[in-house]
């Protein structure tokens, strides 16, 4: 295509949370599009599947624990600089405020926040990113546009994201890096298998969406794709919401 | 059982505890909402280690059925 404002052609794009779910379909995506891509997640065996997904040449995995701090420096040492990063890996869980302790605290904002941020951090000091790279994080609608009983946790460590964010955007504009934050609503991932919750409820939620359905992966992996590449060179420190409409109600 | 029914009846706000026995039909109760029902399945698997989905709680009615459930479920 001539003069595709979309494209990702020989950028070098770092996907962590990729062996499934959102973080898997922004990988295949991000490959259609012309990027190398370095896949992030624990499972090895997993990640080995989602590299044989990919389109075009040139794609590794890491296979890491982004919570451990000696991992995460250790992965941040062998990378090449990076035109862009999707930092995705994240947990969900369904718990009520009054019940939840400093253990529940600690554990899903290692993942969901700690480990986005030291990420970034790592990835300036050791001088990772090129100029023009852009980082997109992936936030949620839960806890910035709006609430959900059981999702204070999560809806807390998502908003830090859209919190670092804007401060982020601003140390990284002299050197023309971006940084946004793509903010979902429920998306069929099979990430909530791990919680309480019946299909017939999520069924039920569905239907309060306007659009009446929850959202597919590949949908939240165009928006990514939209912000790694350079139609959106003018744009950071921003969120994008895709929610079907639910927020508006 | 005594201090499964005070863990459970601990998750209300204004229903007298004196309304919490074995055979009591939680669902019944005015004050019952999703909430509490989230509430209850989260106060189990921190206390008991029991992971209770609300399909299973969907064939539970009693405090004696859930203690059983999570009896049986026990590790």
């Amino acid at each position: 295509m001539i003069n595709n404002p979309f494209t990702l052609e020989g950028k070098m794009i770092l996907v962590t949370g990729a062996s499934s779910g959102i973080g898997r379909s922004i990988a295949i995506e991000c490959s259609r599009m012309g990027a190398h891509l370095i896949l992030v997640a624990r499972n090895s065996q997993r990640l080995e599947e989602v590299l044989h997904l990919l389109h075009g040449v040139g794609h590794t995995y890491l296979s890491i624990n982004l919570t451990s701090e000696d991992e995460l420096e250790n992965m941040v040492d062998a990378l090449p600089k990076l035109d862009g990063v999707a930092s995705n890996a994240g947990i969900v869980k369904s718990q009520v405020s009054q019940l939840s302790d400093r253990s529940d605290l600690e554990q899903i904002f290692e993942i969901n926040t700690f480990s986005h941020i030291r990420l970034i951090q790592l990835l300036q000091q050791k001088k990772r990113l090129n100029k023009g790279a852009s980082i997109v994080f992936l936030s949620s609608m839960s806890g910035v546009y709006c609430g959900a009983i059981g999702g204070s946790l999560y809806g807390s460590t998502k908003a830090a994201l859209n919190g670092f964010t804007k401060a982020l955007a601003l140390e990284l504009a002299p050197r023309n890096i971006r940084v946004n934050t793509v903010n979902p609503g429920m998306i069929n991932t099979g990430i909530f298998d791990q919680t309480v919750l019946t299909k017939e409820q999520f069924e039920e939620d569905a239907k309060r969406y306007p659009l009446k359905r929850y959202g597919k992966p590949e949908e939240i992996a165009y928006a990514v794709v939209y912000l790694l590449s350079d139609a959106t060179a003018w744009m950071t420190g921003s969120s994008l919401l895709l929610d079907g409409g639910y927020s508006v109600q | 059982m005594n201090e499964f029914i005070k863990n459970f009846a601990i998750q209300f706000d204004d229903t007298e505890l004196s309304e919490f026995k074995a055979e009591t039909n939680f669902r019944e109760l005015d004050e019952w909402s999703s909430l509490i029902s989230l509430a209850i399945l989260n106060m189990v698997e921190k206390k008991y280690g029991v992971k209770v989905s609300f399909s299973d709680l969907r064939e539970i009615s009693t405090i004696q059925q859930l203690f059983s459930f999570v009896e049986k479920n026990k590790k």
